[in-house]
């Protein structure tokens, strides 16, 4: 059985500031990270590969970003992934969730087509958009269950178990499918020195659109049917009292006479 | 476009057979396939034709075929509560904001309501601003499921050309909506926090970008719809004026059970009484500025004294100091009560998109410098730890002196 974990590389915290001068992006010094569901969905992957091993499951990671997201991809082969690749090319910058989804597609049907499986987070952290799983499923033309948090395979079909907003449910549908993952009981391991050492001899290849045969009206932001039009700093709302104030005695007097003022407090 | 390769085309008939739409036909004359009205691009035929002689070709509307698309469509979700089936809150909210867009645009206002046995819905639809409601029911919508409602979402785009099409970003909603952008190959952009028309008369969705302190606005300029989705609360639910009225289009659907991919073997309801943070009026909400989780008992007597529900950013979810339930911001609750109190919360920009909508505003934060009080509307630069004390006492004392 073939798995394919699909794995973004992500700004570690939020740290991307706007240069109030000039109006650019600050990104020096912010470190990248495999998103934390993207690690969700690769610890199901390796508690699947335990759980059945007369299914002979092998884990293929795909990502799609910078040259430096090979870090990423190593930690997915620390992480218990047997083989990884990333998808790397000027030609697929300024790409949004269609040009994003329709590479993956093309990486997917060239590189690991008879898979039964593909695995993703349920969003990554930096943008939160949580589509381009969804896109992909459906450009591949094949049945997709989203925020999941427990997978099992049954036969030729996966069963899983899905967040709602009043609870949970179980659902099922037949491979190939995809699923995307949220948390539940999956855990961001911290691989050992052995998983170290034995990533290093796992096969990590960087793959091209001309190594995909993609052609470039595909991809890339000529590709993209959203297209930034200006970015700017976040609104202010201007006009709002603010107390600077040494006696926290007379602070919190101040608090209250504003709350009761505005009839936020019965007293 | 579907194209049919007619050289290729044995005339077999599978394509006829698992076409969801009965959309392609094999004509008897020709013994050629031949594509009709309702395609919906789904592909289903694309897979199954055995010679290859089907495929589909996606390309950019041009201008001409952009002043085709017109009415701004709104997928009316709703939800059981306590069996009963109402409009989602989110779907009200977008009628209001969706009211202003058709305005502007001078066109008119839609709902796509999908389910089993829900025309009932209809008159309070009209009542929040719609002009129309397309009315698709069948048994087998009486459940969400991605390829049902896509199916039928994507069939009615299709047919009706739309030119702007709105969702909930509910987890449903974010299910559904990239898997209809993915068939029609359509721009989508996900939790929106502002909408308007520019002067081309397009869409302009503006939301956070780059996972940092920005915001972009986003235009989808070369095809149609134009698709968004928008979290619950970022938009006021407009007044119910229910003399209102509008017309209902009943949809034929033909959905067979073969189309919906994805079976639920069972649906599990939990019974927890969650702290639901979307409906709180007060929220009192914590961040890093805390310190430690033993400190939160400052803001548990602070929520206490205000009678205010407790949330928190998300590094104390994090570090799991509060559930992921009471997380506010991009990548926990959206959240619009009448008082938001920020304390120890500095205010990245992934926070303030989660609240800004609320009323009124207050922050407590040691720095003066921190973004919260840009968008505050009181504002104390102080230590929470010296002045919650103080306000607890304060409120505590006059509250006796009533009583006596």
């Amino acid at each position: 059985m073939r798995i394919i974990i699909l794995v973004k590389q992500v700004p570690e915290a939020d740290k991307v500031a706007v240069d109030p001068e000039t109006g650019t992006l600050i990104r020096e010094g912010v470190a990248s990270i495999l998103n934390p569901y993207c690690e969700y969905a690769l610890d199901q992957a390796a508690k699947l590969k335990k759980d059945y091993p007369e299914l002979n499951i092998k884990i293929t990671a795909i990502s799609m970003g910078p040259p430096q997201a090979k870090i990423a991809l190593l930690r997915c082969l620390e992480l218990g992934a047997d083989k990884a690749y990333l998808l790397s090319d000027r030609k697929f910058a300024g790409s949004d969730v269609w040009a994003t989804s329709t590479a993956i597609k093309e990486g997917i049907v060239g590189l690991e087509p008879e898979f039964d499986l593909i695995l993703a987070g349920k969003q990554a952290i930096d943008g939160d958009t949580a589509q381009v799983p969804a896109e992909t499923a459906e450009q591949l033309g094949v049945p997709q269950i989203t925020y999941g948090v427990d997978v099992i395979i049954n036969d030729k079909r996966v069963e899983v178990k899905r967040e709602t907003e009043t609870g949970y449910q179980i659902l099922s549908t037949k491979m190939p499918a995809l699923v995307t993952m949220s948390k539940g009981s999956n855990i961001r391991r911290i691989p050992s020195m052995q998983d170290v050492l034995e990533a290093r001899k796992k096969p990590l290849e960087v793959v091209s659109a001309d190594d995909l045969n993609i052609a470039d009206s595909k991809i890339g932001l000529s590709a993209s049917p959203t297209q930034v039009d200006k970015i700017f700093a976040p609104p202010s709302k201007s006009g709002g009292q603010i107390i600077e104030s040494s006696d926290p005695k007379a602070a919190a007097r101040k608090l209250f006479d504003y709350l009761k003022e505005n009839k936020f407090l019965r007293v | 476009m579907l194209n049919v390769d007619i050289e290729t085309c044995i005339g077999c008939k599978i394509c006829e057979r698992v076409c969801p739409f009965a959309a392609i036909i094999v004509e008897p004359e020709t013994k050629k396939a031949k594509v009709l009205e309702g395609c919906t691009l789904c592909g289903a035929c694309v897979g199954a034709c055995p010679v290859n002689a089907l495929s589909i070709e996606r390309k950019a509307v041009s201008e001409e075929e952009i002043a085709l698309y017109k009415n701004v469509f709104i997928w009316g979700e709703w939800e059981k509560k306590e069996e009963k089936k109402v409009i989602k809150n989110v779907a009200l909210e977008l009628l209001g904001k969706g009211r202003e867009l058709a305005e502007k645009l001078g066109e008119s206002l839609a709902v796509v309501l999908l389910g089993n046995d829900v025309g009932h819905l209809v008159p309070e639809l009209f009542h929040h601003g719609a002009d129309k409601v397309y009315l698709c029911e069948h048994e087998l919508l009486e459940n969400y499921s991605t390829d049902g409602y896509t199916n039928v979402i994507a069939s009615v785009i299709a047919s009706e050309k739309p030119s702007i099409v709105l969702y909930g970003a509910t987890p449903n909603g974010r299910d559904l909506a990239p898997r209809i952008a993915g068939r029609l190959a359509l721009g989508l952009t996900a939790d929106c926090t502002g909408l308007d028309i520019n002067e081309s008369r397009q869409l302009v969705q503006t939301r956070p970008a780059f996972g940092g302190n920005i915001m972009a606005s986003i235009l989808s300029p070369y095809t149609r719809p134009q698709m968004s989705s928008v979290r619950p609360n970022v938009f006021p639910k407009p007044e119910a004026d229910v003399s209102k009225t509008g017309v209902t289009e009943e949809v034929e659907v033909t959905l067979k059970p073969v189309s919906i991919r994805t079976k639920i073997i069972e649906e599990i309801v939990s019974h927890e009484e969650g702290i639901n943070i979307e409906e709180a009026k007060i929220l009192v909400s914590a961040g890093r500025g805390v310190g430690s989780k033993d400190n939160l008992q400052y803001i548990e007597e602070l929520a206490e004294a205000v009678n205010g529900t407790i949330s928190g950013s998300r590094p104390l979810v994090d570090l799991g100091w509060l559930p992921h339930l009471q997380q506010v911001g991009q990548s926990g609750k959206t959240v619009a009560p009448t008082l938001y109190m920020a304390l120890g919360i500095s205010g990245a920009v992934q926070h303030l998109v989660g609240m800004t909508s609320s009323d009124t505003i207050v922050a407590i934060n040691k720095d003066k410098e921190a973004p919260i009080f840009e968008v505050a509307d009181f504002g104390i630069v102080g230590d929470i730890f010296e002045i919650i004390p103080e306000f607890v006492k304060i409120i505590k004392e006059e509250r006796a002196k009533k009583t006596n």
